[in-house]
């Protein structure tokens, strides 16, 4: 049952997961945290209803792996959790991410560590996002900063998730999850859906992962009669376990280069006021929403002031960044965190410009007042 | 080693298998093959779901769809495949570290939610990977790398516990009466319902060694002597199974299954949506 198009009163967790439907969501494993638990009770409501599956699961491992699983036999699948449980689940996304189970993981940002600040908003996870699960993988995590885009941003990762075969983090945060704002819902027909490549049934020796033709292989659905096997071990062109070597290392490469080739397609940016700019204020997620609002107040005090938003936070957008380093005087990076997006920003800016820092963790939003205060520092030294 | 039933139910070419001499988990794996056998497996429609340990390496060896895990979270994989495809037939192979320790919580969970699959735990009383340590199913006093004084936990039951977790069909055997392991893993496979079969199984590399049990063959040669079957179990009073191991059918019984009671909840909701 597709939704109703039109406009809507919704809230972040709730577009998530209407944009999950809509996306052709048709399995859903969860455990109950705030403040992502929204995601999980919409869909135990409406799963039912277009004849997919919802479970709640014993604990957040459990339904991470539930989730490769019915990903593995075929299934559009999905999870959503926030800090604590978006740590228990880095095993089983590392899996996700050497076995190519296509899925998708919303991960809506709580303060930490541990238990932190039940529940107020943060960017703490950032990173984790990126490097949480041990060893070289590839990672795309999108992060919305409004209702909407957390609609359309989950049929993004589930669209990447399946054509690349690798797990998409939808990184949102408490501000976002739990804001209720006007959405307008596009006509479900006019939304694309991309599916794994895959190996049709009973191909005569069909092998799981032949990526001879294609950096993404056709997958092996399990019940297809391919009979393939899948490990947690480094796996040749059949899936079957090999040792140390060059197969090793091209395998891991491969899945790292699935993301690099596809860089600039996937690290998407959302850009205002750039032409002219002397300062960026590059932010994502809720706190962009106060970042544009200073960058505006900028503008009247007669600063030349830009805004630059990745929607993508990896693969980073680095080569936006380095190109407006070259034009621009400053960078100002405010996150809601003791600072990770700004390594990526100093990274790519490599000393062309100064980069300024503006972190809080008191589990309150940074206000546009206080981004424009470091504006002002960055404009007028 | 290739033997028609091999061709037929094994990946033949990932033969021999890698467990070390004397080891009980290639008769587990045989019982489990004859008794897809028995049952008339389709393999095309089978996926044998393991998680991380010797006996998980078992996945691999059998000629259908395999899902070869994380430690511990073989039912938790199986739980998402099963419920992806229902029509599907998930054997779950794990070890009883892998099931009893790090995947306590999934193994409770898949019994009480008697979701249906075929659990064969390889107890073999130690983490034989990692060469030896002592597991939840090590006896008391047993002797291990990481219990260098003896160990001094009691040893978990189990059969017991997938019983009064929920599961719907429970068994036990042992690795010298292949055979019988052989029926009542048919059985298992058989079953409406989560059914786990514990497939005692010897270590002399890392377990008998240690404990001093002899080699192979003397391991075997315990488990004749401590295992008492079910039927006669039942007339004996406690202090005569003192030290025993029972084997056989322990339970069965028939809870609602979880992927049919989903279907029947899909059905009710749809229909009270359109009406």
């Amino acid at each position: 049952m597709p939704h109703e198009p039109g406009v809507r009163l919704m809230q972040g967790n709730e577009a998530c997961a209407e944009g999950a439907l809509a996306a052709g969501l048709d399995f859903f494993a969860g455990y109950p945290i705030t403040p992502s638990t929204e995601v999980a009770e919409f869909l135990a409501e409406r799963l039912p209803r277009t004849g997919g599956t919802f479970i709640q699961m014993e604990d957040e491992i459990a339904s991470m792996a539930a989730v490769v699983g019915a990903s593995l036999a075929g299934a559009r699948a999905m999870t959503a959790t926030s800090g604590p449980g978006f740590s228990l689940k880095q095993e089983n996304l590392g899996f996700a991410a050497l076995v190519e189970a296509p899925c998708v993981v919303v991960n809506v940002q709580r303060q930490g560590p541990s238990t932190g600040l039940p529940t107020s908003p943060s960017q703490g996870d950032i990173m984790q996002a990126r490097w949480g699960t041990h060893g070289d993988h590839p990672a795309v995590v999108l992060a919305p900063w409004s209702v909407h885009e957390c609609f359309d941003l989950t049929v993004t990762a589930f669209n990447l998730a399946e054509r690349l075969r690798i797990p998409v983090i939808l990184l949102t945060d408490e501000v976002i999850g739990h804001m209720r704002e006007k959405v307008t819902l596009p006509d479900p027909s006019s939304i694309r859906r991309e599916s794994r490549p895959r190996i049709p049934p009973r191909t005569p020796g069909a092998l799981p992962y032949e990526d001879r033709h294609s950096d993404v292989p056709p997958m092996a659905v399990f019940g297809d009669g391919n009979r393939a096997h899948v490990t947690g071990l480094l796996h040749d062109r059949r899936g079957y376990p090999i040792g140390p070597g060059p197969e090793a290392a091209a395998l891991i490469r491969r899945l790292q280069a699935k993301v690099d080739a596809r860089r600039s397609e996937l690290a998407m940016v959302h850009g205002e006021m750039l032409d002219d700019a002397e300062v960026v204020v590059v932010a994502v997620g809720c706190v962009a929403r106060s970042a544009l609002r200073a960058v505006r107040l900028a503008r009247q005090e007669g600063i030349a002031a830009g805004f630059l938003r990745p929607i993508t936070v990896w693969p980073f957008p680095e080569e936006r960044l380095a190109r407006l380093a070259e034009e621009v005087r400053g960078f100002v990076v405010p996150e809601m965190n003791l600072g990770q997006l700004v390594y990526e920003v100093e990274r790519a800016v490599r000393g062309r410009a100064a980069v300024r820092a503006y972190s809080r963790v008191d589990g309150n939003l940074i206000t546009p007042e206080e981004v424009l205060g470091a504006l002002r520092e960055v404009a007028r030294p | 080693m290739s033997t028609p039933l091999a061709e037929k139910y094994l990946r033949v070419d990932r033969l021999p298998h890698i467990w070390c001499r004397g080891c009980g988990h290639g008769t587990v794996l045989g019982a489990l093959m004859r008794a897809l056998d028995e049952v008339e497996a389709d393999m095309d429609r089978t996926v044998v779901v393991s998680g991380i340990g010797c006996a998980s390496r078992a996945a691999g060896y059998f000629n259908c769809d395999g899902l070869h895990t994380t430690h511990g979270r073989a039912l938790a994989f199986a739980t998402g495949v099963k419920l992806a495809r229902p029509e599907l037939r998930v054997v779950v192979i794990t070890g009883d570290g892998d099931l009893a320790a790090i995947g306590g919580n999934h193994f409770i969970h898949a019994a009480r939610r008697n979701i249906e699959m075929t659990c064969i735990c390889f107890n073999n009383h130690v983490y034989g990977m990692t060469s030896g340590q002592h597991s939840p199913t090590s006896p008391r006093l047993s002797l291990a790398p990481t219990a260098p004084y003896g160990h001094i936990e009691r040893d978990f039951d189990l059969c017991e516990l997938a019983r009064v977790a929920g599961a719907s069909y429970v068994a036990r055997a042992a690795t010298y009466q292949a055979r019988s392991m052989a029926r009542l893993i048919a059985r298992a496979l058989r079953q409406q319902g989560f059914a786990f079969v514990e497939a005692i199984t010897q270590c002399p590399t890392y377990y008998g060694r240690r404990n001093r049990l002899g080699s192979a063959a003397d391991m075997l040669r315990w488990q004749k002597e401590h295992t008492v079957d079910v039927a006669r179990a039942r007339q004996l009073d406690p202090a005569e199974l003192e030290g025993k191991i029972v084997v056989g059918e322990l339970h069965r019984a028939d809870w609602p299954e979880y992927t049919r009671a989903y279907a029947e909840l899909v059905a009710r909701v749809r229909e009270e949506g359109t009406s």
